[in-house]
């Protein structure tokens, strides 16, 4: 068992979360679990809140009431050291904006988060770097890839580390529809390969389609 | 229109109030520095001057009777007789604060009364009858008004500086000594009658003019020359500030200019905002500059008088001509600073892309070329030394220097990428190559650091060398354990048969001003004895140069030799019919002037009536106290006329401590100037670094570790300049050692090593870099996640 919640296989729950930005609420009362392995896409309006809820998903930010559990750790318990391990050796995040480390060159933004956590696995990573094509490039800077080059690269760097939550943030937002296929097949394979739960905010209906589960922000609620 | 743009250029600084500090505090403080150096420089050549045009007396011929003072008596004799003399007393005035100088003058016939032609309320009998009035500069002044019992005193700004000036009849009561004349000026031509005849036993001399103003050049060129450096430090820090503001608002001139603002209109205001900012931190440098100088001025006046005995008023005016200077430098620093951008504005396509990733990718591509032009630069500043002169010398010194500061980004990317590639973890390997990633937006806080840190090292090693060589120096030619001033020839005969029991050894120190290789300079005889074999600190000797003294040959000092270019084996000529060679070369330190030894009989063959009054005693250490004692209370003698070697070389050893107390402390604030240009730049690149951190932190890392690594990365980056700067600093210390000054002071001094300085010195590099980075990582362990989640999102 890589979680453990009494017994069955819940990884993340949300129970009555609710936030606000600037005094104007952005969501109330918000409730809802992920089960491990589970692949679940958050769709809404611009400006409903959804990165958010991902935000306080992977422990980046508080809410202003609720709870959340990731694998039965309860999130308002940790300081924000404890967030930080948090984050390292349970979260993957992949972003809109890639947000790779542009000193460090692609072989080492690949490994740099399961270096982090203390869990580099070669062979995965090795894996991870040919089903995402990146072999060719592992020595160059990330600043001369292509936009999905370096959208494939933050998924590795995610990925390698074989967190029990992938939190995805417009994923494909950044590229053409070609290139944001290919770099949602490749995410959706390993993310089972891996056994990661999946849990990706999208703008697109047709992204949200492929996920298992769907879930949508309107006006405060999820539904 | 123009008004509308106006605002929106300006509107930057509104949102950036850092920058605008940071922009304007660098620019002050640069021009504070230069502007204390100036004003100091202006403070002690306005001195000099006043004492050149107040007391000509230096130019005038002095009569004077080496065996004890004039009389009154004497005085009218020759007066009657037909020569134009005016009568001088100079002594010492005990106050609580110390001794004054004061001189006596008759205010009848001496001729640089006009001085008192400025004073108001002053009536000439106020001054001849009792209780006359004593005249001071209104510094000195003050500090004689709190002492009772002394006449009025007259605060005269065109008084003499460091002088008390009196009736020569009040001073003789302040000093006890009634009816004594020290010397007497001669006023007018020559009479026609014999010195000898109307005065006998009496010398006129012409004496040297003491170009005070040329000996003090060097000092004053290296002052200069700090100040100048301190300049450039705060330079690289408004550089900084302004590159960056610059690459900033591009977007905002790009879309000015889409608008329809003419690119000479943007280019105005820009120029504008410049003269602005200028003036802001020009007045705002001024004053912190006269409050710098006004702190050391005590000291620079202490070296001065010290090292050339000129007297600089320790009080500082407000001159125009530094104060103007000083706003002319804050404008060129803010023209300099600006330019680079202002020819961009004019080059670059509207279009191009901005923000301040685009400035320093930029920068980066340009390490290479300023390696190689500073590269140039120092070879160019070396080739200089081949012109000789004191000018060459600073200039490979500048050329070493801005060369090194050119090359420092290009080799520290060089050092840290090898760093990076052999560090192990993600951590270290992410510091690392970040380290590198920043470098652009720090070089040019960190060139002002290398520079601040050379110039330490530097300076340092060269004061510290002087220190050893000078103390080690002392300790050899202070040899003889007591200094004895006889009031007359017969009393120094008396106490010498006094001594000759009771002491190992009576050393006479006779000596008399003459021409060295027509230069005016000071030869002294001595006795054959051990004292001089074993102490006398030679650079260069003969084979046996006491026996070739007593022979008749001579020993010059370092700085006769080196201005005349006469070494060991040349002849020297002394008075007329009066030629000898050099049997050695001693060091001479502290003295600006031509001096040489000779054995005491060839001394008294040409001069035979030269005073001997002076002499130097050896004993054993443990009996000089008693000694002095018993001599005082025997001889009568006062205070200052025996002195214990131990007090002169303590006062010696003040007077150097004095003089490179300045220098120390304009090192310090140039310190303090890099560490704020590290700061400056860490404060302006912050917005520009979130998104290098908020990835990393999202992954794991907490705020207080990024901080941590945010404190570690700056004093990581001071410790390689730190390391840079050390060969840098050692071959700086060469240069002023080996080049400057020997032509400054005309002494070359040995080069000694001081790792300990090395290490305090890394010390502070560290702690200006950590406390430089300790306001950013303050910051960001506060920071709101709200802040870091704006560099993933746009969406809410």
């Amino acid at each position: 068992m890589r979680f453990d919640c009494n017994g069955s296989d819940m990884l993340l729950e949300l129970q009555s979360v609710s936030k606000s930005f600037d005094a104007r609420p952005l969501f109330t009362d918000v409730s809802l679990q992920l089960d491990g392995g589970e692949t679940v896409a958050l769709t809404g309006e611009s400006g409903s809140g959804k990165s958010t809820l991902l935000h306080l998903m992977g422990a980046l930010d508080d809410p202003d009431s609720g709870d959340i559990r990731l694998g039965g750790t309860q999130y308002a318990t940790l300081n924000d050291r404890g967030r930080a391990d948090l984050r390292r050796t349970r979260i993957g995040l992949v972003f809109q904006q890639f947000n790779l480390i542009g000193s460090l060159n692609v072989a080492a933004n690949l490994t740099f988060q399961a270096r982090l956590a203390g869990r580099e696995d070669q062979d995965w990573t090795g894996h991870v770097t040919a089903r995402l094509g990146l072999n060719d490039v592992l020595t160059q800077s990330t600043e001369t890839l292509s936009g999905g080059q370096q959208q494939r690269v933050a998924i590795g760097r995610a990925l390698a580390a074989r967190p029990d939550l992938l939190l995805a943030d417009e994923p494909t937002g950044n590229l053409d529809e070609a290139n944001s296929d290919r770099v949602l097949d490749l995410m959706l394979d390993l993310v089972q390969e891996s056994g990661t739960a999946l849990f990706l905010v999208t703008h697109s209906e047709g992204v949200a389609a492929r996920l298992s589960r769907r879930l949508h922000l309107s006006q405060g609620r999820v539904s | 229109m123009t008004r509308t743009a106006a605002h929106a250029l300006l509107s930057h600084w509104v949102h950036r109030p850092v920058q605008f500090i940071t922009l304007v505090l660098g620019l002050a403080l640069a021009t504070a520095l230069w502007s204390a150096v100036q004003a100091i420089n202006a403070e002690a050549r306005a001195s000099y001057a006043s004492a050149a045009n107040l007391l000509e007396n230096a130019a005038r011929p002095v009569i004077q009777r080496p065996s004890g003072p004039i009389t009154l008596e004497e005085y009218v004799t020759l007066r009657r007789s037909g020569w134009p003399v005016t009568p001088l007393l100079e002594g010492r005035l005990p106050t609580p604060n110390g001794r004054v100088q004061i001189l006596g003058v008759d205010l009848l016939s001496w001729p640089d009364v006009v001085i008192l032609g400025d004073a108001p309320d002053v009536a000439p009998e106020d001054l001849l009858t009792p209780p006359g009035r004593l005249i001071a500069r209104p510094a000195l002044a003050k500090r004689l008004e709190a002492i009772p019992d002394l006449p009025t005193v007259i605060a005269l700004d065109t008084a003499p500086a460091g002088l008390v000036l009196a009736d020569i009849g009040l001073v003789e009561r302040l000093l006890n000594r009634t009816g004594q004349i020290d010397r007497l000026e001669l006023i007018d031509s020559l009479p026609q009658t014999d010195l000898q005849t109307a005065l006998p036993g009496a010398t006129l001399t012409y004496p040297e003019t003491p170009d005070t103003a040329r000996l003090t050049d060097s000092f004053h060129l290296n002052l200069t020359a700090f100040g100048l450096l301190a300049f450039a430090v705060g330079l690289f820090v408004i550089h900084g500030v302004s590159g960056l503001a610059f690459e900033e608002r591009r977007g905002t001139f790009r879309t000015l200019r889409a608008l329809g603002l003419p690119l000479p209109v943007l280019t105005h205001l820009i120029l504008a905002e410049l003269v602005v900012l200028a003036l802001i931190a020009g007045l705002l440098g001024i004053a912190l500059g006269y409050v710098l100088a006004t702190a050391l001025l005590p000291d620079v006046s202490a070296s001065l008088r010290g090292l050339y005995g000129a007297q600089v008023d320790a009080t500082l005016t407000l001159r125009w001509p530094w104060v103007l200077g000083g706003m002319g430098m804050a404008l060129l620093g803010a023209l300099t600073a600006g330019a680079q951008g202002l020819l961009r504005l004019r080059r670059v396509p509207l279009l191009a892309a901005t923000g301040p990733d685009r400035w320093a990718s930029a920068a980066a591509r340009q390490f290479s070329i300023m390696a190689l032009g500073g590269a140039l630069l120092a070879i160019s500043g070396l080739a200089a030394l081949g012109f000789g002169g004191l000018i060459a010398g600073f200039a490979a010194i500048s050329g070493l220097l801005l060369g090194a500061a050119l090359a420092l980004p290009a080799l520290l990317r060089l050092i840290l990428t090898r760093i990076a590639r052999r560090a192990r973890g993600p951590v270290s390997q992410w510091v690392w190559s970040d380290m590198s990633a920043q470098l652009p937006g720090l070089s040019l806080a960190l060139m002002a650091l290398l520079l601040a840190l050379a110039t330490n090292i530097g300076v340092g090693t060269m004061v510290s060398s002087f220190r050893l060589t000078f103390t080690g120096w002392l300790d050899q030619r202070l040899a003889a354990e007591v200094y004895l001033r006889a009031r007359s020839d017969e009393q120094a005969e008396e106490i010498a048969a006094w001594l000759t029991p009771r002491t190992d050894a009576v050393l006479p120190i006779r000596f008399v001003d003459t021409q060295l290789n027509g230069r005016p300079g000071r030869v002294y005889g001595i006795i054959d004895h051990a004292t001089y074999h074993d102490n006398w600190p030679l650079i260069a000797a003969g084979e046996t140069p006491w026996q070739a003294l007593q022979n008749g040959a001579i020993l010059v000092n370092e700085q006769l030799a080196r201005q005349v270019g006469l070494w060991v084996g040349d002849p020297v000529a002394l008075s007329p019919g009066w030629q000898a060679e050099i049997a050695g070369i001693y060091s001479d330190y502290g003295n600006p002037h031509p001096q040489a030894i000779v054995g005491m009989s060839t001394l008294l063959h040409h001069h035979p009536n030269i005073p001997n009054r002076q002499m130097g005693l050896r004993l054993d250490r443990a009996d000089v106290p008693t000694l002095v004692t018993d001599l005082r209370a025997t001889f009568d003698l006062p205070v200052d006329a025996v002195t214990d070697q131990r007090q002169i070389k303590a006062a010696s050893l003040q007077v150097f401590e004095r003089t490179f107390l300045v220098t120390g402390a304009l090192n310090v604030l140039t310190l303090g100037v890099a560490g704020f240009a590290i700061l400056t730049s860490l404060l302006t690149l912050w917005s520009a670094r979130l998104p290098q951190l908020a990835p990393v932190w999202a992954m794991g890392l907490s705020r207080r570790d990024l901080a941590r690594l945010e404190v570690l990365r700056s004093c990581g980056l001071a410790a390689l300049t730190a390391l840079v700067a050390l060969p840098l600093g050692l071959a700086l210390a060469w240069l002023l050692l080996a080049v400057v000054n020997v032509e400054a002071f005309g002494w070359r001094l040995p080069m000694f090593l001081f790792p300990l300085d090395w290490l305090r010195l890394m010390a502070l590099a560290l702690l200006a870099g950590a406390l430089a980075a300790l306001i950013p990582a303050r910051r960001l362990t506060r920071l709101a996640p709200a802040t870091l989640l704006k560099v993933f999102s746009h969406d809410r």
